[in-house]
C-alpha cells in the first residue's frame, strides 16, 4: 500500500496569521481539521475522543477575540490533538487503559491551559500505547492506531495516535509524551517531526505519569518550524510541577534559519549496525550538514548501550509505584470483592493489559528488598554513566546524531510476542531520556519500499535552540517527499 | 520483676500546625466535613504533581532545633504499600537521608534521651469501618475521609535510652511541651495530632545486647502508653522466665483489655520498595530557612519555668516538681502564658497572684488568654491586691477583659463593682453605727460574730458595692478611735 502527499493545513504561522487578520475563521480551520478526520479516522484510528462541541466552542471563542479586537494568541485557531494522558477538564481521559475509561478529570493539565491561553483549538484524544508503555500503540485497550503511510504498519509508540493524525493531515501540530522515545520513535515512523524537550523545560502537571523521572511533553509537527513553535508556547517554569525549571520558555525560533555554519556534529557510531538503512540515512543526514558548513566526525559513546537495560529498570520501577493508586477505590474502574483486598487485586487484574502488568511486575522486583541493589541500584549507577558519557563526547560536540529507531515501521503483530524485541525500538532514543536531554527526529529519507526514516539530533540539556537549527538544516537538506502529510 | 531492665525506643508522630497542607493549598483542619479539604494533589489524582510546603520544613527544622539535632540536606522517598486510605497508594516520607538526626532531649528529672532522627512525611487519611464493632474484618463496609491525607508530620525516633514506662510517659510529656512551645504541633493526643508507638524489649540487668523487640501501637493517651508498657514487659519476661523467647512483631494495645494482642510478625511486614521520589528535588535547607527555624524556636519549656519559678518567693509552700517547678508553672507554660505573667509581674503585679488568675482563671480559655494585654492584666491584679476587688469581682472582671477587652476598671465599673470613695464609705459606716447602737456596743466589747452583721448591713445599703477589706478595716477604726 502507497501513501499519496496531501495538502494539509498549512504552516501554524501561516493559520494563525489568518485567524489573527481575520481573513478566516478559527472555525473554518477547524471544519477542515474535522472534515479530515471524519475522512481517515476509520482506516486509522488515531482518537480515542474526538471533542467536536468541546472544539467548536474554543474556535467560537477565538474568533469572538478577534471580532474584539484581542489576539488570541501566537496559535490562534490551530487545530491540535492531545496524548490521552494528558488531564482535560471534564473531557474522558484514559491512558488508553480500561482502569481509566469513563474518568472525567477535574482539572487541565498545564500544558493544555497554555494552549489554550495561545489560542489553540483541542480536537480531542488521541490513542496510545496503555499508560505509554509501547512502541506501536498495539498495547491500547481500545485497539491499535494505524500508520498513514501503510495501513498494514504500526504507526510507532506510545504516542502514536498523535503521529498519525500530524501524518494524515488531520491536525497540524499535536503533542505527545516521551519517556524513552515515545514521541520521536512515532515521529520517525510516520514521517514527521518529534521534539522532546530537556527534562523540567515543559510541565508535567497533569501528564499522567508513566515514569517521572523520565516523562517529558513535546509536540509533533510536519515542520521543524512548526514543532518550535509548539514546543514555545508549552514551555517554561510552572509551580505546580517541583522538577519543572526555573527558567523562561526557550526562545528557538529567532535562531532557527541561523545555518549550522562551524558547528561541531557527531555521528555516533556505536548506534550505526553496517548495512541499516536507518544508519545510512544518518550518514547520509552528516554529509548534508557538512555541505552546510558543519565539521562532522564519528564519535564512539559505548556506555549508551547501557541506557537500554538501565532504562527497563528504572521506568518500570517507578511506574509500579506511581500505577499503585489505580485501586478501585476513588475513580475508575472498580471489580468488587469482599474485602478491600480482594476488590483491588480483582480490578487491577481485570483493568491492566499484560504490558503494563509485566512492567509493574518487573519494577516491584527491581525495588523489592534484597534486590534493589542489585537492580534498581546498578540501573542507577548505569544511568550516572551514560550521563557522564555524554557529558564528555559534549566537550567535543555542539550536537550528536544517531537513527531515531533501529528500522522503519514493521507491521503490526511482528514484534508484540518478542517483549524484548520491541523494547530495542527504544535503543536509540533511551539514552537522551535517561540524561534528561533534548532529542528531536526529523524525518530524512524513504526506503525502498516508500517508508519514512527519521534522524535524531541530540543536544545537551537546554540546547534546544541549537538541536532545532540542526534540524532545519536536515529538514531543508530532506527530499520533500521523505514527510507527511499523506492520505493513505 | 527484677533481674530484668526494660528498654523502651519511641517513635512519635506529630501533625505540624501549619495552614495548609504538605504537598498542596489544602486547609490543614481537624474535624471538619469529611472530604472538603481536597485537590487533585491530596486525592493523588493521575497527573497530580506534590509541591513542599516551606512553612512545613522550617516547622519541621524548628522541631529539629529544640531537639538538639542536626539539620541536613534530605530527600523524599515512596512507601510503597496498598491501603485505602493513601490516596497513591505509596506515602511520601523522609528514609535514609531525613531532615534531622542526631538529637536529645533532656527531661524533668535529668536524665537525657537520645534523638535518633525527626523526618517529615505526609498523613493518610482517616477509615472508619461502618458494621462489626468498627473492625476491619468484621465491617459491612469502610468509609474514608482524606482530609487529613497530606498533613504535615514529624517522626521523631528516640533512641533506645528509656529505662522505665514511667520515663516514657516523662519523655512524652516534655516532647509535647517542647512541639507546643516551638509552635510546631497544638499537642493534642486527644485529636491525633501526636501519635506514639512504643518498641519495647527487656533483657538481662547488666546484659549490653538488646532484647527482640516488640512495636506497640494505639497508645491513645500517656496513660495507655505507660499502661500498655507496663504490660508488654511483665509479658515478655514471663515468656523469658519460662523458657521461650520473644518473636519480633507489632502489637495493638487495647485499651479494653487492657493487654496488647499480635498484629504482625516480622514475616508478615510488608516490603516497603522505598525508593527516591522523583517528583520531588531534594530539600537543602538554604539560610534563610535555617535562620527562620532557629529564631522561631525560642526559649525551652524547662528553661521557662525555670524562669518562672525564679519570680516567686524562695521557699514556696506549693508542691513542686522534681525541677523545681509547680503545677502552675507548668501550665503556664505549657499554654504559653508565661509571658503574659512576666508581663504583668514588670508591671508591678504580685508574682504569685499573677501565677494563680494566669493557672486557674486565664488557663479555661489559653486562646483568648494570649491576646490579653499585659499591663491590663497587672492593672486587675493590683485591684484585688489593694482591696479594690474581691476575688471574685476580679475573676468576673478577668472574664470579661479575655472575652471582649477593654479597660479593667471601666469594667469593673460597668459591672457595678466600682469601689465607693472612702467619704462615703466612710459616712455609710457611721449611719448603719448610729442605726445599730446596741451590735455596735457588743462589736466595740470584742463579739466577733456581731461584726459580721454590721459589716453585713453596709454590704447591702452599698447594694454590695463597698470592698469588705475596707469595711471591716472602717469599723476597726472606729473601735479603736
Amino acid at each position: 500500500m502507497t501513501a499519496s502527499p496531501a495538502p494539509g493545513l498549512g504552516s501554524l504561522a501561516g493559520i494563525a496569521a489568518s485567524v489573527r487578520a481575520g481573513e478566516r475563521s478559527a472555525r473554518a480551520v477547524l471544519a477542515v481539521s474535522l472534515d479530515r478526520v471524519r475522512e481517515l479516522e476509520g482506516d486509522l484510528h488515531c482518537f480515542n475522543e474526538v471533542t467536536v462541541e468541546a472544539a467548536e466552542a474554543d474556535a467560537d471563542a477565538v474568533d469572538r477575540m478577534v471580532r474584539s479586537g484581542l489576539d488570541p494568541g501566537p496559535l490562534a485557531g490551530v487545530p491540535v490533538a492531545l496524548k490521552d494522558n494528558l488531564c482535560t477538564v471534564g473531557i474522558p481521559t484514559t491512558c488508553s487503559s480500561k482502569i481509566l475509561a469513563g474518568w472525567l478529570p477535574p482539572y487541565d493539565a498545564t500544558v493544555v491551559s497554555r494552549l489554550r491561553d495561545a489560542g489553540a483549538v483541542a480536537i480531542g484524544k488521541t490513542n496510545l500505547d496503555e499508560f505509554a508503555m509501547g512502541s506501536s500503540t498495539e498495547n491500547s485497550a481500545f485497539g491499535p492506531t494505524r500508520n498513514p503511510w501503510d495501513l498494514g504498519r504500526v504507526p510507532g509508540g506510545s504516542s502514536g495516535g498523535s503521529a498519525a493524525a500530524v501524518a494524515a493531515g488531520m491536525v497540524p501540530l499535536a503533542f505527545g509524551s516521551d519517556t524513552g522515545g515515545s514521541i520521536r520513535q512515532p515521529a520517525a515512523l510516520c514521517g514527521i517531526v518529534g521534539v522532546k524537550p530537556t527534562y523540567g523545560v515543559v510541565s508535567r502537571y497533569g501528564l499522567i505519569a508513566f515514569a517521572s523521572s523520565l516523562d517529558q511533553i513535546g509536540p509533533f509537527a510536519i515542520t521543524v518550524a512548526d514543532a518550535a513553535l509548539g514546543l514555545e508556547v508549552i514551555a517554561g517554569h510552572d509551580p505546580m510541577d517541583s522538577t519543572s525549571l526555573d527558567r523562561p520558555a526557550p526562545s528557538l525560533l529567532d535562531t532557527l534559519d541561523e545555518g549550522v555554519s562551524g558547528l561541531r556534529v557527531g555521528i555516533v557510531a556505536d548506534f550505526l549496525s553496517a548495512g541499516s538503512e536507518c544508519g545510512d540515512a544518518v550518514v547520509a543526514a552528516a554529509e548534508a550538514l557538512a555541505a552546510a558548513g558543519a565539521k562532522v566526525d564519528q564519535v564512539r559513546i559505548p556506555e549508551l548501550l547501557l541506557g537500554l537495560p538501565a532504562y527497563y529498570v528504572i521506568a518500570p520501577a517507578e511506574a509500579s509505584s506511581n500505577l499503585s493508586r489505580y485501586d478501585g477505590v476513588r475513580y475508575g474502574l472498580r471489580v468488587d470483592g469482599p474485602d478491600a483486598e480482594t476488590m483491588n487485586a480483582r480490578t487491577r487484574g481485570e483493568g491492566f493489559g499484560a504490558e503494563v502488568k509485566r512492567r509493574i511486575m518487573m519494577g516491584t522486583y527491581a525495588l523489592s528488598a534484597g534486590y534493589y541493589d542489585a537492580y534498581y541500584g546498578q540501573a542507577q549507577k548505569a544511568r550516572t554513566l551514560v550521563i557522564r558519557a555524554f557529558e564528555t563526547a559534549y566537550r567535543d560536540f555542539d550536537v550528536l546524531l544517531t537513527p531515531t529507531t533501529p528500522s522503519v515501521a514493521f507491521p503490526f503483530g511482528s514484534k508484540v510476542d518478542d517483549p524484548i524485541e520491541m523494547y530495542m525500538c527504544d535503543l536509540c532514543s533511551i539514552p537522551s531520556s535517561l540524561a534528561g536531554h533534548p532529542a528531536a527526529s526529523v524525518p530524512f529519507a524513504l526506503n525502498p519500499e516508500g517508508l519514512p526514516i527519521g534522524v535524531q539530533v541530540l543536544a545537551p540539556a537546554l540546547g534546544e535552540a541549537v538541536m532545532m537549527r540542526v534540524a532545519a538544516s536536515l529538514e531543508a537538506a530532506a527530499p520533500r517527499e521523505s514527510r507527511g502529510p499523506v492520505t493513505p | 520483676m527484677t533481674g530484668y531492665e526494660t528498654v523502651v525506643g519511641l517513635e512519635v508522630h506529630c501533625e505540624l500546625a501549619t495552614a495548609t497542607k504538605l504537598f498542596c493549598g489544602c486547609r490543614n483542619a481537624f474535624g471538619d466535613e469529611p472530604n472538603t479539604n481536597v485537590c487533585p494533589v491530596c486525592l493523588g489524582l493521575p497527573g497530580s504533581l506534590p509541591v513542599v510546603n516551606r512553612r512545613a520544613v522550617e516547622l519541621a527544622l524548628r522541631i529539629g532545633a529544640a531537639l538538639n539535632c542536626k539539620a541536613q540536606r534530605s530527600i523524599f522517598h515512596r512507601k510503597n504499600y496498598f491501603y485505602p486510605d493513601m490516596p497513591k497508594d505509596y506515602q511520601i516520607s523522609q528514609y535514609d537521608e531525613p531532615i534531622n538526626v542526631d538529637g536529645w532531649l533532656e527531661l524533668p528529672d535529668g536524665s537525657r534521651v537520645g534523638v535518633e532522627r525527626a523526618h517529615m512525611e505526609e498523613d493518610t487519611g482517616k477509615t472508619t469501618h461502618v458494621g462489626g464493632g468498627g473492625r476491619i474484618h468484621e465491617a459491612g463496609y469502610s468509609l474514608v475521609d482524606y482530609n487529613r491525607a497530606g498533613v504535615p508530620l514529624v517522626e521523631i525516633v528516640s533512641r533506645p535510652d528509656i529505662r522505665s514506662a514511667a520515663q516514657a510517659r516523662a519523655y512524652v510529656d516534655e516532647l509535647r511541651s517542647i512541639l507546643v512551645a516551638t509552635g510546631a504541633s497544638d499537642g493534642r493526643m486527644e485529636e491525633g495530632s501526636l501519635r506514639v508507638d512504643a518498641n519495647v524489649s527487656v533483657r538481662p540487668a547488666g546484659a549490653t545486647e538488646y532484647g527482640t523487640r516488640c512495636e506497640v501501637k494505639n497508645l491513645n493517651s500517656l496513660r495507655s502508653l505507660e499502661r500498655a508498657i507496663d504490660y508488654e514487659v511483665a509479658r515478655q519476661i514471663e515468656l523469658l522466665e519460662a523458657g521461650e523467647r520473644v518473636s519480633q512483631e507489632t502489637r495493638h494495645w487495647d485499651e479494653g483489655d487492657s493487654s496488647t494482642h499480635s498484629m504482625r510478625s516480622k514475616e508478615e511486614a510488608n516490603d516497603y520498595r522505598y525508593f527516591p521520589e522523583p517528583d520531588l528535588t531534594p530539600l537543602v535547607p538554604d539560610v534563610a530557612l535555617l535562620t527562620a527555624a532557629a529564631e522561631g524556636v525560642g526559649a525551652m519549656p524547662a528553661e521557662r519555668r525555670h524562669r518562672l519559678s525564679n519570680l516567686l518567693a524562695a521557699g514556696s509552700e506549693l508542691a513542686t516538681r522534681r525541677d523545681g517547678s509547680t503545677d502552675q508553672v507548668v501550665t503556664v507554660v505549657d499554654l504559653g502564658l508565661d509571658e503574659l505573667v512576666h508581663g504583668a509581674v514588670a508591671a508591678g503585679a504580685d508574682p504569685r497572684l499573677a501565677l494563680a488568675r494566669a493557672a486557674n482563671e486565664a488557663a479555661a480559655n489559653p486562646d483568648a488568654a494570649k491576646l490579653l494585654d499585659p499591663m491590663a492584666f497587672a492593672a486587675l491584679l493590683k485591684m484585688e491586691s489593694s482591696g479594690r476587688l474581691s476575688a471574685t469581682q476580679s475573676k468576673e472582671v478577668l472574664a470579661e477583659l479575655m472575652g471582649k477587652g477593654g479597660d479593667p476598671g471601666q469594667i469593673a465599673r460597668r459591672l457595678g463593682y466600682e469601689q465607693m470613695d472612702t467619704a462615703s464609705l466612710g459616712s455609710m459606716v457611721d449611719e448603719v453605727i448610729a442605726a445599730n447602737p446596741q451590735e455596735w456596743r457588743r462589736y466595740r466589747e470584742g463579739d466577733d460574730k456581731v461584726a459580721q452583721f454590721l459589716l453585713g448591713q453596709v454590704m447591702k445599703s452599698s447594694k454590695g458595692r463597698a470592698n469588705g477589706k475596707l469595711v471591716a478595716e472602717a469599723f476597726a477604726l472606729r473601735r479603736d478611735a
